[in-house]
């Protein structure tokens, strides 16, 4: 493995050479399945936000098999830094289709109560699934902090921090990959190197030969791997999650992949992305490309797919109605957890932003009485 | 008791928490061996260790990053930023991440700690250190912020914020670390957040005040009193979240008011004063609020006592207010 070659395991035809994954059938299924569910939450959300019935998504097409090949190489008591294109880690993990939908339509059952934007999750079990924040690089250096505190405490855990290509030219990834590494801290930084932050390209980011090379400038060891291909990114992550186990401190994993769509559902993409780019990538689809490996290992046949993705539909479309018929969250939820305890001044403006409302008849079911 | 300088008050808060939390720990630029550029984290690595209390990378913004991600995962960072004026590469993760964190994830994270930091002028500084940058933080809905102006508030200040279950932006007066002495309890003890200290009590003018400038409007307080004007002096403590209520009170008692910080006085911690005063009590006062606040400059060097208030211009302002 080394930086500037790129690292693939699944052969064009589906082999893996002598490759071991460490996963059974039903593991390796589960990757698949978990790709098909994001693209199935995806559509979902394509379609929710088209007819205006939620704001905002971010879409993954093209993407999956980094997220899912990542995220299998952790543990239940590790702990994931997400960007906003990352949720096949928590689908991954354990986290359900209607956990995600409550945040989509930001309802009453909402883990963030309905503060934040769609997609920007916050799960603590099954697993730490850090709060998603907007700003870029932020939360690279903060899981350098908690990988800090986990070799503090002498826990077995380590942390993966995943960021995309524009995030490595932010404040946040140069702290993080430095006190990382002078820390020794049990980090595995995964770029996803989808070559678009927004509509800029690698080369408007980067003059380096590749991102996977600045880890060394840091003192890591930086490794590029196919990002399409699942295995690849799984046999990475796990030499770089057991090295932070053992103490060998942290690793830059970059996972070279394409954003198959927009950055989100406000962008058009064909404004900055060559056509021919769309047509290039789609062949080398990352569940095409896993469909291969499972074909060959004769886990895989030409309707697996479609009663996968279909039954993947219907618990999302369920999800999606189940969230929409959810009540907003009450009008409390403006002024509480600002502080553990509401502050006087806090308390004032809610008291007198409920009166209004009362006054003026417009006081939603469960906005309710003050008392926080 | 003991009697201490203000520096020393903070050492002996950060000792005491330490000794008592095995949780809390101690990081910034030079805070190990060194024991700080002002020596306020002296001793801190001897006796804990360098796991515990530990120089970092020359980063801001890396300081404070890290130190939300430990306090996510249960311990206690008090980091130091070296100078208030150095604080803004971390700007984002105080206000937008440390912050916001409580509240964006539903309570599911959150991040207690503290960051210390010395501001003010008064050591000739120059531009880049002896800033007053309060009211930048005090927009940001989430932190607490912290300014002691004695060390018996500073231990006590300090240790309540490391209890504090969100995040504290305390900022130490850093002219005052050896200027002031008093006497400091031992062990652990506890001055509430949120809760104002009355220096001097009085009946014809009210002055608010925090800090450095406490010395200050004391020192024009006194020649007042020559003059048979009796200042009631407020040392606010806590600026956020503000005891509202306790300023209000304090500004009916008098019905005549003076503000004074060292920042720059367009949008200053004077302005919110000013304005609560005249929401809520306008009725009461007979002369307009005053603000005695640097100026709307960069902070010189040469001229930085033409620029600081002083007890000239504090007395002044108590003045025009009481004979207005």
């Amino acid at each position: 493995m080394t930086a500037t070659e790129l690292l693939s395991v699944i052969e064009p035809d589906g082999a893996i050479n002598g490759y071991d994954p460490k996963l059974s059938d039903a593991e390796l299924m589960h990757c698949y399945a978990t790709m098909l569910r994001v693209r199935a939450f995806d559509d979902t959300c394509m379609k929710l936000q088209r007819s205006g019935r939620i704001g905002f998504s971010i879409p993954n097409k093209g993407v999956e098999a980094t997220q899912v090949g990542a995220a299998s190489a952790l543990k239940l008591t590790d702990w994931i830094f997400p960007s906003y294109r990352d949720f096949g880690m928590a689908l991954y993990h354990g986290v359900s289709p209607i956990e995600m939908m409550h945040n989509m339509f930001g309802d009453a059952l909402d883990a963030a109560k309905g503060r934040q934007m769609p997609v920007h999750f916050s799960f603590v079990q099954p697993i730490k699934f850090f709060s998603i924040s907007s700003p870029i690089g932020t939360h690279i250096i903060q899981a350098v902090g908690t990988a800090y505190a986990i070799k503090q405490k002498k826990e077995p855990h380590v942390v993966l921090a995943s960021f995309g290509d524009g995030g490595t030219s932010s404040l946040g990834f140069h702290s993080g990959m430095n006190f990382a590494a002078v820390w020794k801290a049990p980090v595995v930084f995964l770029c996803q190197n989808n070559q678009w932050a927004i509509s800029c390209p690698s080369d408007k980011q980067t003059a380096s030969e590749s991102y996977a090379i600045k880890a060394k400038a840091y003192g890591m060891p930086g490794v590029l791997v196919d990002g399409n291909d699942l295995l690849a990114v799984r046999k990475a992550t796990m030499e770089a999650v057991e090295r932070a186990r053992k103490g060998g401190g942290p690793t830059l994993i970059e996972a070279k992949t394409f954003r198959m769509g927009g950055h989100s559902t406000s962008d058009d993409p064909s404004r900055y992305v060559p056509k021919e780019l769309f047509a290039e990538w789609e062949k080398k689809d990352p569940i095409l490309r896993f469909e291969k490996f499972l074909k060959k290992r004769k886990l895989w046949n030409d309707s697996t797919r479609a009663a996968i993705y279909d039954a993947a539909m219907v618990d999302v479309d369920k999800a999606a109605k189940t969230a929409e018929a959810t009540p907003r969250p009450a009008l409390e939820t403006i002024f509480s957890d600002v502080y553990a305890d509401v502050p006087a001044h806090i308390r004032k403006q809610g008291q007198a932003s409920f009166d209004l409302a009362r006054r003026k008849g417009d006081a939603s079911a469960g906005d309710g009485a003050f008392p926080l | 008791m003991a009697n201490l300088t203000l520096v020393q008050a903070v050492n002996d808060a950060l000792k005491t928490a330490m000794r008592t939390d095995p949780s809390v720990l101690v990081f910034g630029e030079d805070v190990g061996p060194k024991g700080g550029v002002f020596l306020a984290t002296d001793g801190l690595t001897k006796e804990f260790g360098e796991e515990r209390c530990f120089d970092t990378p020359l980063s801001e913004d890396g300081i404070v990053g890290a130190a939300i991600g430990m306090a996510v995962n249960g311990l206690k960072p008090v980091c130091e930023i070296q100078f208030q004026d150095f604080i803004f590469p971390a700007f984002d993760q105080i206000v937008s991440e440390a912050a916001k964190l409580r509240y964006r994830s539903g309570g599911q994270y959150t991040a207690p700690m503290v960051i210390r930091t010395p501001y003010g002028g008064g050591i000739r500084g120059g531009l880049y250190h002896s800033q007053s940058g309060e009211a930048y933080f005090c927009h940001t809905p989430g932190l607490k912020v912290v300014i002691p102006s004695t060390p018996h508030d500073a231990k006590g200040l300090l240790l309540a914020s490391i209890d504090d279950p969100d995040p504290v932006l305390f900022l130490e007066p850093k002219a005052l670390y050896r200027a002031v002495k008093g006497e400091v309890p031992e062990g652990k003890y506890k001055v509430d957040l949120s809760t104002l200290r009355t220096v001097r009590e009085g009946k014809s003018v009210t002055v608010f005040c925090y800090g450095a400038m406490v010395p200050v409007v004391q020192k024009a307080a006194e020649q007042a009193a020559e003059k048979g004007i009796e200042t009631l002096i407020i040392d606010l403590r806590t600026l956020l979240p503000l005891d509202e209520e306790g300023v209000l009170d304090a500004a009916k008692m008098t019905g005549r008011v003076v503000v004074v910080h060292e920042a720059p006085r367009f949008c200053g911690f004077g302005a919110e004063i000013s304005a609560l005063i005249a929401e809520n009590a306008i009725e009461y006062m007979e002369a307009p609020i005053a603000r005695v606040t640097g100026f709307d400059t960069p902070f010189p060097n040469t001229l930085e006592h033409h620029y600081m208030p002083d007890d000239r211009r504090v007395l002044d302002a108590i003045e025009h207010v009481y004979n207005y």
